[in-house]
């Protein structure tokens, strides 16, 4: 039986007096495609240096690719991205692939890696002289140079545009058809819609929610209600996370829409152009931490 | 079964660091024209005008000091300030996640540097052989070089200290504090014959006077004095403690 991919059991980490990290166990499966969703400063980075290596945890343990990421031989079997901004600026784009490259046995051939991730006309570019997107870009690419068989993205489309980050994302599932591991952190909660099978969303070092997209936003089971009225008791949001509230615009993030809409009946609120929907990731994800997903 | 890692063996990943850190400081213009250029002017300024007077034994003595002073500046700017800047990139840290241990990685920072001071010899032997009385015999040379990397052990450890214990611009700020001082003391431009007796008094203490006796001595073939090895193996060692010191600080600061 072939370990799991990432194994993270009982893990706790503090630095200081702050707990990054409360005991949170996390259990990815060969193949499986995961996105860790949470706040800054929810413990999702400090989740990534244990697994990437970087650190190590005060108590639990973290395997990946059945083995320690502390070990470089275990790191030969996992990818991480670089900080897009980090990249070695008086390099080429070929030199730092071949120089990832030169780290493994049977590396992907560099051509291969240019073309995959739409990198080919930049490789005689210094890293220095590239735009955001294409930085970004060539960060996300050395992550599989190795041939992985666990890859770590952290925000991978941050600041690229549209036809740029369905192509990375189209090389990234790429990559989990075929058999690899992948734990993605991201803000765009479209992305981890897009990439990943599974979610698991940390707040405060502790993860608060995991399983599938279906069932995080099941168990939230938030409605998103917007309708127009030009008042509306107090009292009839108080359930309620208020989005807008601007004149007579209102939209709302509530756990009973049905009787949200049944009170705005009873109490005779004039309201109009009502609609219910489902609410998005972003929204329940909002729902279940109590904060936008942007907090500092 | 080192197979089915798929990773890289320690002496190829240390050639792979090795050719990458010398590529990227040769893609920086001024620092490769410093630290090759600078001994060499040096020598040109102070030794070749009045090299018609100076016999062969004392401009070659100049030459081998001034080998120390690039030894040295190396030290405390490709190590030193390179060290702390370096630290401070984020591409240093994604270093880490690649499956490479420390051992490659140290190595190939050394070696970088003896290849950047070796890069500080050539235009300096060039203009010493061409311009001055100055000769060596091959053997000469050879117990120079070895000499030149005994000295350069305390050096190496002083740029690491400073390196691995400050931020990027104090590193820097130390580094060219420190550079004159230990160039002058040292006897690395003036010889210390023309020292004024409270600076002699000083010198001998110095790793970079115990450095310049040593090389000077082995093309010379002149005694190097009774001071040598012991300053130089206590500031070795005392050097070499704060490295150490400095770069657990640092990784633990960083990677615990």
């Amino acid at each position: 039986m072939p370990a799991p991919a990432v194994e993270v059991d009982r893990v706790t980490r503090t630095f200081g007096p702050v707990t990054a990290l409360d005991d949170v166990s996390l259990h990815v499966e060969a193949g499986e495609a995961v996105g860790v969703l949470g706040p800054n400063g929810a413990g999702k980075s400090t989740l990534l240096s244990l697994l990437a290596g970087l650190r190590r945890p005060d108590r639990g343990s973290v395997r990946v690719a059945g083995g320690d990421p502390r070990e470089p031989r275990a790191r030969g079997r996992l990818g991480v991205t670089p900080q897009a901004t980090g990249l070695p600026q008086t390099l080429t784009v070929r030199e730092v692939v071949d120089f990832v490259a030169g780290h493994h046995r049977d590396p992907v051939p560099r051509r291969e890696v240019l073309e995959r991730f739409a990198l080919t006309d930049l490789a005689r570019r210094q890293c220095g002289g590239l735009s955001g997107g294409q930085q970004r870009r060539l960060a996300v690419a050395l992550a599989f140079v190795g041939r992985p068989q666990v890859v770590l993205l952290d925000e991978p489309t941050t600041g690229l545009d549209v036809p740029a980050r369905l192509a990375l994302w189209e090389a990234v599932r790429g990559f989990v058809a075929g058999g690899g591991t992948l734990l993605l952190t991201s803000h765009h909660l479209e992305e981890v819609e897009a990439l990943a099978d599974r979610v698991v969303v940390v707040d405060h070092g502790r993860v608060l929610v995991a399983g599938t997209v279906a069932q995080v936003r099941g168990r939230t089971d938030v409605r998103r209600v917007r309708f127009r009225a030009a008042h509306v008791p107090g009292d009839l949001l108080a359930g309620a996370e208020v989005l807008v509230h601007d004149g007579d615009r209102v939209e709302l993030l509530v756990p009973d829409a049905d009787g949200l809409v049944r009170d705005l009946v009873r109490r005779d609120v004039a309201f109009h152009d009502l609609e219910v929907a489902a609410a998005s990731l972003e929204e329940a994800f909002l729902a279940l931490t109590g904060t936008p997903g942007d907090r500092s | 079964m080192t197979g089915v890692t798929g990773v890289a063996g320690p002496l190829r990943l240390t050639w792979l660091h090795t050719r990458y850190q010398v590529l990227e400081t040769l893609r920086v213009p001024v620092v490769v024209v410093s630290t090759a250029v600078f001994p060499a002017l040096v020598f040109a300024v102070f030794v070749v005008p009045q090299a018609g007077g100076m016999s062969p034994v004392a401009a070659t003595a100049a030459t081998a000091q001034l080998a120390v002073f690039s030894a040295m500046s190396v030290a405390l700017f490709t190590h030193g300030a390179g060290i702390a800047e370096d630290r401070a990139l984020p591409w240093d840290t994604h270093l880490r996640t690649l499956p490479v241990g420390a051992a490659p990685r140290f190595v190939a920072r050394v070696v970088m540097g003896a290849f950047f001071t070796v890069l500080g010899l050539v235009p300096l032997v060039l203009v010493s052989a061409l311009l001055t009385s100055a000769t060596v015999t091959p053997a000469q040379f050879l117990r120079a070089l070895l000499a030149l990397l005994a000295a350069g052990v305390p050096l190496l450890a002083l740029g690491l200290a400073i390196g691995y214990s400050l931020p990027a611009k104090a590193a820097l700020a130390l580094a060219q504090v420190l550079l004159l001082p230990l160039a002058f003391a040292g006897g690395l431009f003036v010889p210390p014959d023309g020292m004024p007796g409270w600076l002699q008094a000083i010198s001998v203490w110095t790793p970079t006077r115990a450095g310049r006796d040593l090389v000077t001595s082995a093309v010379t073939g002149l005694d190097a004095g009774t001071h040598v090895v012991p300053v130089l193996l206590g500031w070795g060692v005392v050097l070499g403690a704060v490295a150490v010191w400095a770069i657990r600080r640092d990784q633990g600061r960083r990677f615990h």
